[in-house]
């Protein structure tokens, strides 16, 4: 394995553990919000802070490694990515911040307004949406050289299919890992009128998430063929993604097995991110830049490598600890504790 | 628009979304530790009044790095995005600090999450207490590696240019780069320091304001302890950072204490105006500017004469240094006084105007840092990467960085006022008085169940 093909994965991984960790908080604010509309607080809202409220920050984190990992392994995109998604980027930070400001101001500051609550679910729906223009971009064609700078096509970018299936497939995916984890959690929990609640949303956002998950390779065929054509040839993994998929739908359906139901689902997702992955390979930004021309230097990436190992070695411990005493403690789950200073 | 004006926008965006950060950062870096000393008194002396400390403060201290994170990602995504031909090349040469804060991030916000989440879950208190050690080491070294980047960016190396190609690179020499030792012992210190007297300026302000009670007796006299050592270590560890100046950046030495001619014997320049190139109103103190750079009365100090006038750093950063030192000088008095007081049994310094001045030293010490910082990043103009990259060759091209000064200028307006708001709201409501009585009824309880 090259150290080019090392630190891609050190990085692809981060993202799918912020894609995932973050849907399920995106979605959680979203469902929180509309059910504060709708009149069924009552049945969701404890269950929803009481996942959300200890890890949010984790799940910031996750973020800030990716966009400092990349920098680090390949700092060219610091110059492509960095001065044609000024905007873009911006509006997700301001949005990120209304997110942060709720948790700091409402759950642990006590200051209470329903309107805040809308802002913020609103956000779990706009973040990804924001955010997914960068795998849009990365797609090519949105990107022209002037003389020497790179400059984003805003025209091309809001009048092109491919982007806003994107964008719709981020908001579907959001909706649909968020209830199929929620579900598990309130099962856990022992709330059955959640868990229902909860159930039925995922079973709604299922077929969503696979169809429009179905349109983005249509879509691709016209927009870059080069990446079509490599999606094609990994059709063994998008099968192996629809078994997991059919998997997790059906005990879901079936009342069983929810925990199971939400590996499946990460197995859906992780098989899809990676033909995604593979075939996108070697190209970061279609077609000015591939992993090989942006890499850092030898002794740099060594180095990142050595302290991811490392940092890893603490992590995952201490990630381990945080699960068991809030996702996986009985007491904790079931609101039976409330030990908040 | 022009160049011109995306690199003067993005260097007030830079400067705001800093400036702004740098105010939460510091307490987030300080707080952890005072937590974690008020604990460790209380389970010592079996004193609930130092633990109720510890937790209030812990409550506090979550909003802050609530604002912090935020505020954090923010500036961490605009490097990229104002600067990015410097983080390309930062990207070669000093990306691993960066990627090592991100696990000390991680490390802190996974044990915060555990620490607030289980005050009462343990039996053993010292347990519990245990948790927040690597919340404060999380904290702490989140600066001590953000801060190698900012001294990295002073007195660059581990790396040659070879016809503008970046060859030789050696991440660890980068790292440990001549102005890190003191950059990052000053930056740690006065961290500490500001946090003691923000603490301080609450338990002041709460005693003015009519409670008596002991419990705030007790946290004024506790952290302004821990601010005079605080402070004291702050002040050396100053001297050693103009030292270090003195050595390997002596233009921004000259421009911060006007010295304009090489000299023996130098004089120390305190305050004053700049009157058509003349100094004006200023105190001078013989030969104390040799003494602070070099330890020696008659040693040589570098004046502004010898550089080309293009990099002479702006001289206003006298005011700026004057301010930090000032504010560091009349804190490490005030605690003093405060401390000498209560063992000596002064009557003035229950007085009403002697708890203001410990109120203001709250807003004083973030003063300071503020100042610190401004004369460390102008100071170090026009270098973005001093000798290396000019500031004006860093910045995008992009022509929208108005829209998001004002944008973000709305969102900080909006953060720091929240934040203030919301800190008031929730220690007003919840007095100190009710919790000690609320406590000590459920402890009652606890004792009639068994
Ligand atoms: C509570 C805050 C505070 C206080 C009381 C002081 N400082 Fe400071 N100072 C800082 C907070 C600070 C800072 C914000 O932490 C800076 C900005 C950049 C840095 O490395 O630390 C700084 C920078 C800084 C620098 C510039 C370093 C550089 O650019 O590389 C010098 C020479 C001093 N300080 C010297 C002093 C002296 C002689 C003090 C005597 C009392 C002093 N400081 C008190
Ligand atoms: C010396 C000045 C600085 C200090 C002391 C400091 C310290 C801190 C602290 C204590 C936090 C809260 C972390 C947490 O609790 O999770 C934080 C957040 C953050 N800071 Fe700063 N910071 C400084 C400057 C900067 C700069 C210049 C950058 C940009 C590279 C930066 C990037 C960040 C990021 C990305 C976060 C959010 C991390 C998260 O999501 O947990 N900081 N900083
Ligand atoms: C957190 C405390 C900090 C504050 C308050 C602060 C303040 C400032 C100020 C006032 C400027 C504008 C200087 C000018 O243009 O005249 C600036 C520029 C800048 N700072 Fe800092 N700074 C801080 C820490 C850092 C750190 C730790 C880094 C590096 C990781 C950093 C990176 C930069 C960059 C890239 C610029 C823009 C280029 C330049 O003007 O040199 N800053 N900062």
């Amino acid at each position: 394995m090259t150290l080019e093909i090392l630190g891609i994965t050190v990085l692809g991984m981060f993202l799918f553990g912020y894609i995932i960790v973050a849907s399920i908080d995106f979605g959680a604010g979203f469902f929180n919000a509309f059910s504060t509309v709708t009149g069924k607080q009552h049945i969701l809202t404890k269950v929803i802070q009481r996942y959300l409220s200890p890890v949010w920050e984790v799940t910031n984190v996750f973020l800030v490694f990716f966009f400092v990992g990349i920098v680090g392994f390949f700092p060219k995109t610091a110059f492509y990515f960095g001065s044609t998604l000024l905007v873009p980027a911006s509006i997700a930070i301001v949005l990120l911040a209304i997110r942060g400001s709720y948790y700091a101001f409402s759950t642990y500051g006590g200051l209470k307004h329903k309107r805040y609550t809308i802002l913020y679910g609103l956000t779990g729906l706009f973040i990804p949406a924001s955010l997914s223009i960068v795998l849009t971009i990365s797609e090519g064609g949105f990107v022209r050289m002037e003389g020497a700078r790179p400059v984003l096509d805003y025209w091309r970018l809001f009048t092109s299919p491919l982007s806003w299936s994107i964008v719709v497939l981020s908001l579907t995916a959001v909706l649909y890992i968020s209830a199929v984890f929620l579900t598990w959690y309130a099962h856990k929990a022992k709330d059955e009128e959640a868990t229902n609640l909860l159930r039925k949303y995922a079973l709604i956002w299922a077929g969503p998430a696979i169809i429009t998950a179905a349109g983005i390779i249509v879509e691709m065929r016209t927009n870059n063929p080069e990446h079509y054509k490599g999606l094609v040839s990994l059709w063994w993994l998008f099968a192996l993604s629809v078994m997991f998929f059919a998997g997790s739908v059906y005990f879901i359906w079936k009342r069983q097995a929810y925990g199971l139901a939400f590996w499946l689902m990460v197995g859906q997702f992780t098989s899809a991110f990676l033909a995604y992955g593979i075939s996108h390979y070697p190209y970061l930004m279609y077609p000015y830049l591939t992993i090989y021309d942006s890499f850092t230097n030898e002794s740099m990436a060594i180095a990142l490598v050595i302290a991811f190992v490392a940092g890893l070695g603490l992590l995952l411990p201490s990630l381990y600890l945080l699960l068991k005493l809030f996702l996986f403690n009985k007491e904790y789950v079931q609101g039976k504790r409330d030990d908040h200073a | 628009m022009g160049n011109e004006d995306s690199v003067l926008l993005s260097r007030i965006l830079t400067e705001l979304t800093l400036s702004f950060h740098i105010i939460y950062a510091t307490i987030g870096v300080g707080i952890p530790l005072m937590i974690m000393i008020a604990q460790w008194v209380g389970i010592k002396k079996q004193d609930e009044h130092y633990i109720l400390l510890a937790r209030r403060w812990t409550r506090g201290f979550v909003i802050s790095v609530a604002v912090g994170v935020v505020t954090g990602t923010a500036i961490g995504l605009q490097l990229s995005l104002l600067w990015p031909h410097f983080m390309e090349l930062a990207g070669n040469v000093i990306a691993l600090p960066l990627f090592m804060e991100t696990f000390a991030f991680f490390f802190e916000a996974i044990f915060l999450g555990i620490y607030i989440y289980t005050w009462d879950r343990f039996e053993n208190q010292k347990k519990h207490l245990l948790l927040l050690i690597p919340v404060a080491i999380g904290a702490s070294f989140s600066a001590v590696f953000i801060t190698i980047v900012n001294a990295f960016m002073n007195a660059p190396q581990g790396f040659d240019l070879a016809g503008g190609q970046l060859v030789n690179v050696s991440p660890i020499v980068a790292m440990f780069n001549p102005a890190m030792p003191t950059k990052v012992a000053h930056v740690l210190v006065t961290a500490y320091m500001t946090s003691a007297f923000v603490l301080a300026s609450i338990g002041a302000s709460r005693l003015l304001k009519g409670s008596d009670h002991l419990y705030h007796k007790k946290a004024l006299f506790l952290t302004l302890k821990l601010g005079f050592v605080f402070s004291v270590a702050s002040a050396l560890i100053g001297d050693f950072s103009g030292k270090y100046l003195a050595e390997y950046q002596p233009e921004k030495l000259a421009a911060a204490e006007w010295h304009f001619e090489t000299e023996e014997g130098a004089p120390l320049i305190l305050f004053g105006v700049l009157d058509n190139g003349n100094v004006k109103y200023a105190i001078k103190v013989p030969y104390a500017l040799s003494i602070l750079a070099r330890d020696l009365p008659k040693a040589e100090v570098i004046g502004l004469d010898q550089f080309p006038k293009d990099e002479v750093p702006p001289l206003y950063i006298h005011y700026l240094f004057d301010a930090m030192v000032t504010i560091g000088m009349v804190l490490t008095g005030l605690s003093l006084i405060y401390l000498l007081g209560t063992w000596l049994r002064w009557q003035f310094i229950v007085s009403k105007w002697f708890r203001w001045l410990l109120v203001l030293g709250g807003p004083l010490s973030v003063l300071a840092i503020e100042t610190g910082w401004w004369l460390d990043e102008v100071g170090r103009q026009p270098w973005i990467l001093r000798g290396i990259m000019r500031t004006k060759e860093a910045a995008t091209s992009s022509g929208q960085v108005d829209l998001m000064l004002l944008l973000f200028a709305g969102l900080y307006l909006i953060l720091g006022v929240g934040s203030v708001v919301v800190l008031i709201r929730m220690f007003r409501k919840n007095t100190v008085e009710q919790e000690l009585a609320d406590r000590a009824s459920l402890k009652a309880g606890e004792r009639y169940d068994a």
